[in-house]
C-alpha cells in the first residue's frame, strides 16, 4: 500500500545575510502517521529548516508541498492555515499569561476562557498530558511549559507537528513521558518530525531518520535498518571514532580540596549539602547528576560567584573563600559554564570573539588603551584550532551557532592557562565531533597537570573520559567513584538516591585526601578560624 | 478650598489621563514612546486649528457638537500623524526607541510652537474654550455635588470613558490579549499567527492620537483658551509618561493616578505664601511618588507589576 505524503519539500535554499548559506538543495518527505527524526550536526541547518516550513523563515529557493499540492508558507499564521504547528526549542510563551491564555492566543474563534479550558482538558486527556490551564507559565516547571506549547499546537488542530530538541531540558523520565505522547499522537494519524541530538533516542522514537550535513541533505534511512554507528557516519561525513580518549596521567598533589560545603540556592534551599572532594592535578573529576542537583551553585562557589554557607575551599592549600572573582582567576581557577540557553552566562552575546577574549585579559594591556592586536591573533588562533565557523574574528558571537559559541567559551578558558577548569555542560547541545575537539582539549590541559572538574550529562561520555566520578543528589555528594571500576547502573542509582557510598563509608572521609596539602591540624585551626569569622560577621 | 482643590485639580487629572492611557497602549505593543511629550503638543496645534477654523468660520454661535467633533479629530489627526512618523521609525526601519522618541518630543514642542503662533488666531481660543467647556446646565443646582462630579466639559467624561475602556479591552478581549501578549513576547505572538506589525502600528497611532487630546483639552479645558507656550505641555508629557509607571500599565488605576498627580501638581498653585523656589520644590511631588513607586515594586512586585516584558526592545522575525 502506498502510503501518504504529508509534507515534502523540493530543493529548499536559505541563505542568511553574511555568506552562510544554512540550507542547499534540501529534500524531504514526511508521511503521515509517522515519526521522521531530523539528525545533523550543530549549525547543520536543521531549525533553519523547520522554521522555514513553520514560517519564521521564507526559503530563498525550492518548493513545499502540503499533502501534494504546492504551498507558499509566508508566516505562521500561513503554517498553522495548513495544519503545521512548531514546539521551538525556545518555548513561545508569554511568561505572565496563564496556559490557557496562551493556548487561545491568536485563535480566531468565538467562545469564553471556560470552553478553553474543557477543550484543553480534552487534548490532555487524549494524549495523556497533565496541565492546569490556569496556571501561569512563570510558575511552571520546564516540562509543564513545554506540554503548554504541545496542546499549543494540538488545540490549534495541527496534523504536522515539529518539535526541536524538545528532549535536550528534560529528564530521562519526563523524555518516556514525552514520547508516549508522541506515540499517541502517531496512532492518531499525526505526522511528526522530531530533531534531536540523542542517538538512542532517534532510534527509540522515530519510523525513519532524515540526515542533514552542514545544510545539505544527505540522506534518509529506515530506524529498523540502521545503528548508531552507521547514522553517526552519515552524520558527521567521515568515520568517527567513538571511543573517547583517557590519556593516562601522573596524579599530582590536590590543587583543589573542599571540605564540608554547604551551599544555598537562590530560594533559600539547601543546594550543595556538606560536599567534601578534591581534584588533583592532572585528573578529570566528573561530576554527574541530575539537572538542578547543586552542579551550578557548586560552580559558581568555587568560581567566587555565589556566598557560601559553611565549609573550606582550599586551592593549593590557601583559602579562596571571600576572595573576588578576579583574585581566583588570577590564581588560575577557571570556570566555564554552558547553561540551558547556551548565551547566558560567560560571553557578552553582542560582543565579537576577539572583544570575548579580551573580557577576562583586558587588565593586562599597558596604559589606560585595551590591547585589540594581541587578543584577535589570539581570537584567530582560536577559531583555526577549534574550527570554529565564522565569517571573522569580528563577527558578534551571538550571530554563530550555538556549538560554535561554546568553542569560544571553553577556548577562551584554556587560553588563559589556567591550573584548575571547572567546566559544566562543555558540550551541550554540541554535536559529536565539536564534542570531540572539547574532549581533546580537556584531555590537553590533563596532560599538562591541569584538575578539571567536569559536569557532565552523559553517563557514558563521563565513564569513557573522566578519572572519576563524584554523583551528586539533592546537593549530597552519594559517593566518588573510579571511572574503570564503576558501572552505568551503579551510577544511575547513585544519582536517584538509591544507593549512598558516601553513607557507606562514613568513618573513612573519603572525601578528604590523604596527601593533603594541609595538616589535620590546619584544617582545624582553618575551620575555627572560619567559624569565627562567620560568627563576627554575624554579630 | 478643599472644592476648589478638586475642581481645578479634575481638568488637569484629564490632560495627565489623555496621555498616560495612550502611553499605556502604545507601551503594551512593547514601544516606549518617549515622543509623548512631542505628540500632546502637536494634538494641541490640530485641536487649536479645528477650533479656531470653526469659530472664524461659524462664528460665536458655531454649534458645540461641529466644534467638538471638528477640533478633537484634527487633535487626534495631528497626534497619530507624528506618532505614525515614531511607528514608521521604530516597527518598520527597527531605530532605536528612545532616541526616536525624544527626538519627535523636541520636533513636536517647535513645530507646535511654530504652528499656532503662525497658523492659528488666538484670540479665536478663548471663545471656543467656553463652547467647549459647557458643562450640564443643572450641574449648578447640585451644589458642591455638581461642581465636583458634573461642571466639566465633555472631554474630561471622554478621558474617563476612553481609560475604563482600555482597561476592559486589554483585559478581557481577545484583541486586548493579543496587544499584550506583543509586548511581553513578539516572537511567541508571531508564531501564534498575530500580525505583529498591524498590531503595533495600530496601538502607536491610536495611543498617540488619545495622548494628543490630553494637549488640546490643556489649553482648552485647564487654561481656558489661553496659549502660552508648547513647553509647558511638554512638561505634562513627562509627567503623564511618569504616571504610566506609577499606575502600574493599568489605565483604570491611572483614573485614580492622574487625579492624584493633578492635585499634588496644583498643589503649589493653591497654597499660599511660598516663594517661587518653594513652589518649584512642590512641583516635584510626582516624579518623587513615581520614583517611590518604582522602588516599591522592584522589590517586592510580583511579575504582574512589571512593565511590558519585551517594552523598548525591537522585534525582527528573522533575528537571530
Amino acid at each position: 500500500m502506498e502510503r501518504q505524503v504529508a509534507l515534502e519539500l523540493k530543493n529548499i535554499c536559505k541563505y542568511f545575510p553574511g555568506k552562510v548559506m544554512a540550507n542547499k538543495n534540501v529534500n524531504l518527505t514526511l508521511y503521515k502517521g509517522e515519526i521522521l527524526s531530523l539528525l545533523g550536526e550543530n549549525g547543520s541547518g536543521k531549525t533553519t529548516l523547520m522554521n522555514t516550513i513553520s514560517g519564521i523563515y521564507a526559503p530563498d529557493e525550492g518548493q513545499i508541498f502540503i499533502d501534494g499540492k504546492e504551498v507558499v508558507i509566508k508566516s505562521p499564521k500561513d503554517a498553522y492555515l495548513y495544519k503545521i504547528g512548531m514546539i521551538h526549542q525556545h518555548f513561545k510563551l508569554v511568561d505572565i499569561f496563564s496556559a490557557a491564555e496562551n493556548i487561545i492566543l491568536g485563535v480566531k474563534e468565538k467562545g469564553s476562557l471556560k470552553n478553553v479550558n474543557t477543550r484543553v482538558r480534552e487534548i490532555a486527556e487524549r494524549y495523556g498530558f497533565d496541565i492546569d490551564p490556569k496556571k501561569k507559565i512563570y510558575e511552571m516547571s520546564v516540562s509543564e511549559k513545554q506540554t503548554v506549547e504541545i496542546i499549543k499546537v494540538l488545540y490549534r488542530g495541527a496534523d504536522i507537528l515539529i518539535l526541536d530538541e524538545p528532549t535536550a531540558v528534560l529528564t530521562p523520565q519526563e523524555t518516556e513521558k514525552l514520547f508516549a505522547v508522541l506515540r499517541k499522537m502517531k496512532e492518531d494519524g499525526k505526522s511528526i518530525i522530531i530533531i534531536t541530538h540523542k542517538l538512542n533516542e532517534v532510534l527509540a522514537i522515530s519510523d525513519r531518520v532524515s540526515i542533514l550535513r552542514k545544510g545539505e541533505y544527505v540522506g534518509t534511512v529506515d530506524t529498523a535498518k540502521t545503528n548508531q554507528k552507521d547514522l553517526t557516519e552519515m552524520m558527521v561525513g567521515k568515520k568517527v571514532e567513538l571511543k573517547i580518549d583517557r590519556p593516562k596521567t601522573e596524579f599530582d598533589r590536590p590543587l583543589l580540596e573542599i571540605r564540608n560545603l554547604c551551599i544555598n540556592s537562590d530560594d533559600g534551599n539547601v543546594a550543595i549539602d556538606d560536599a567534601s572532594f578534591y581534584i588533583r592535578g592532572g585528573e578529570i573529576l566528573g561530576v554527574a547528576g541530575i539537572a538542578g542537583c547543586g552542579q551550578k551553585e557548586l560552580c559558581e562557589a568555587i568560581a567566587g560567584l555565589r556566598p557560601i554557607k559553611s565549609g573550606l575551599i582550599m586551592h593549593k592549600g590557601e583559602n579562596i573563600i571571600g576572595l573576588p572573582p578576579r583574585t581566583i582567576i588570577e590564581k588560575g581557577v577557571s570556570m566555564s559554564f554552558i547553561p540551558e540557553d547556551r548565551l547566558g552566562m560567560g560571553l557578552a552575546p553582542s560582543f565579537s570573539i576577539t572583544d570575548n577574549m579580551m573580557l577576562k585579559t583586558y587588565g593586562e594591556g599597558k596604559g589606560p588603551f585595551v590591547d585589540r592586536k594581541s587578543a584577535r591573533e589570539r581570537a584567530n588562533a582560536l577559531i583555526k584550532r577549534l574550527e570554529i565557523v565564522t565569517p571573522s574574528s569580528e563577527t558578534p558571537v551571538r550571530k554563530l551557532s550555538g556549538g560554535n559559541v561554546q568553542k569560544v567559551l571553553v577556548g577562551r578558558e584554556i587560553e588563559a592557562g589556567p591550573n584548575v577548569i571547572i567546566t559544566a555542560y562543555p558540550v551541550r547541545g554540541l554535536d559529536i565531533n565539536s564534542s570531540y575537539v572539547i574532549y581533546d582539549i580537556l584531555n590537553e590541559q590533563k596532560k599538562k597537570g591541569t584538575g578539571v572538574l567536569f559536569i557532565g550529562e552523559d553517563l557514558d561520555v563521563m565513564l569513557a573520559l573522566c578519572d572519576k566520578i563524584m554523583v551528586l543528589c539533592h546537593g549530597k555528594v552519594m559517593g566518588i567513584v573510579h571511572a574503570e571500576k564503576t558501572t552505568k547502573e551503579q551510577l544511575g542509582l547513585m544519582m536517584t538516591g538509591s544507593l549512598d557510598l558516601t553513607e557507606e563509608k562514613k568513618d573513612k572521609n573519603l572525601g578528604f585526601a590523604k596527601d593533603s596539602n594541609l595538616t589535620e591540624e590546619e584544617w582545624k585551626s582553618e575551620e575555627e578560624r572560619q567559624e569565627k569569622e562567620a560568627t563576627d560577621g554575624r554579630s | 478650598m478643599f472644592v476648589s482643590l478638586i475642581t481645578g485639580a479634575i481638568p488637569l487629572a484629564a490632560v495627565f489621563l489623555f496621555g498616560c492611557v495612550g502611553e499605556i497602549i502604545t507601551e503594551k505593543s512593547g514601544h516606549l514612546n518617549l515622543g509623548i511629550p512631542g505628540i500632546m503638543c502637536s494634538g494641541t496645534a490640530g485641536g487649536c486649528l479645528g477650533a479656531y477654523l470653526c469659530v472664524s468660520t461659524f462664528g460665536n454661535h458655531v454649534s458645540w457638537l461641529v466644534l467638538v467633533l471638528i477640533s478633537v479629530a484634527l487633535a487626534f489627526l495631528f497626534a497619530a500623524v507624528v506618532g505614525g512618523i515614531y511607528g514608521f521609525l521604530t516597527v518598520s526601519l527597527r531605530c532605536n526607541q528612545n532616541i526616536t522618541g525624544l527626538a519627535l518630543t523636541t520636533f513636536g514642542v517647535g513645530f507646535t510652537q511654530f504652528f499656532i503662533d503662525n497658523f492659528v488666531d488666538r484670540d479665536y481660543l478663548y471663545r471656543a474654550s467656553r463652547i467647549i467647556n459647557r458643562g450640564l446646565s443643572f450641574a449648578g443646582d447640585l451644589g458642591w455635588f455638581g461642581e465636583i462630579f458634573l461642571s466639566y466639559g465633555i472631554l474630561v467624561y471622554v478621558a474617563i470613558a476612553i481609560a475604563v475602556v482600555t482597561s476592559i479591552f486589554l483585559k478581557k478581549t481577545k484583541t486586548g490579549l493579543r496587544l499584550r501578549s506583543i509586548g511581553e513576547n513578539p516572537a511567541t505572538a508571531d508564531a501564534a499567527g498575530i500580525n505583529v506589525t498591524a498590531y503595533k502600528y495600530s496601538a502607536i497611532l491610536i495611543g498617540s492620537g488619545i495622548a494628543g487630546l490630553g494637549g488640546f483639552y490643556y489649553i482648552m479645558g485647564y487654561l481656558g483658551g489661553s496659549w502660552e507656550n508648547a513647553s509647558t505641555i511638554e512638561a505634562l508629557g513627562w509627567l503623564s509618561v511618569a504616571l504610566v509607571i506609577f499606575t502600574l500599565w493599568r489605565p483604570n488605576l491611572s483614573i485614580l493616578g492622574s487625579f492624584i498627580f493633578a492635585v499634588l501638581y496644583i498643589l503649589a498653585f493653591k497654597i499660599t505664601g511660598i516663594s517661587f523656589s518653594q513652589m518649584s520644590l512642590l512641583k516635584i511631588l510626582p516624579y518623587v511618588v513615581t520614583i517611590i513607586v518604582l522602588i516599591f515594586t522592584s522589590i517586592f512586585g510580583s511579575k504582574n507589576v512589571q512593565p511590558p516584558a519585551a517594552l523598548g526592545l525591537n522585534y525582527f522575525r528573522e533575528d537571530r
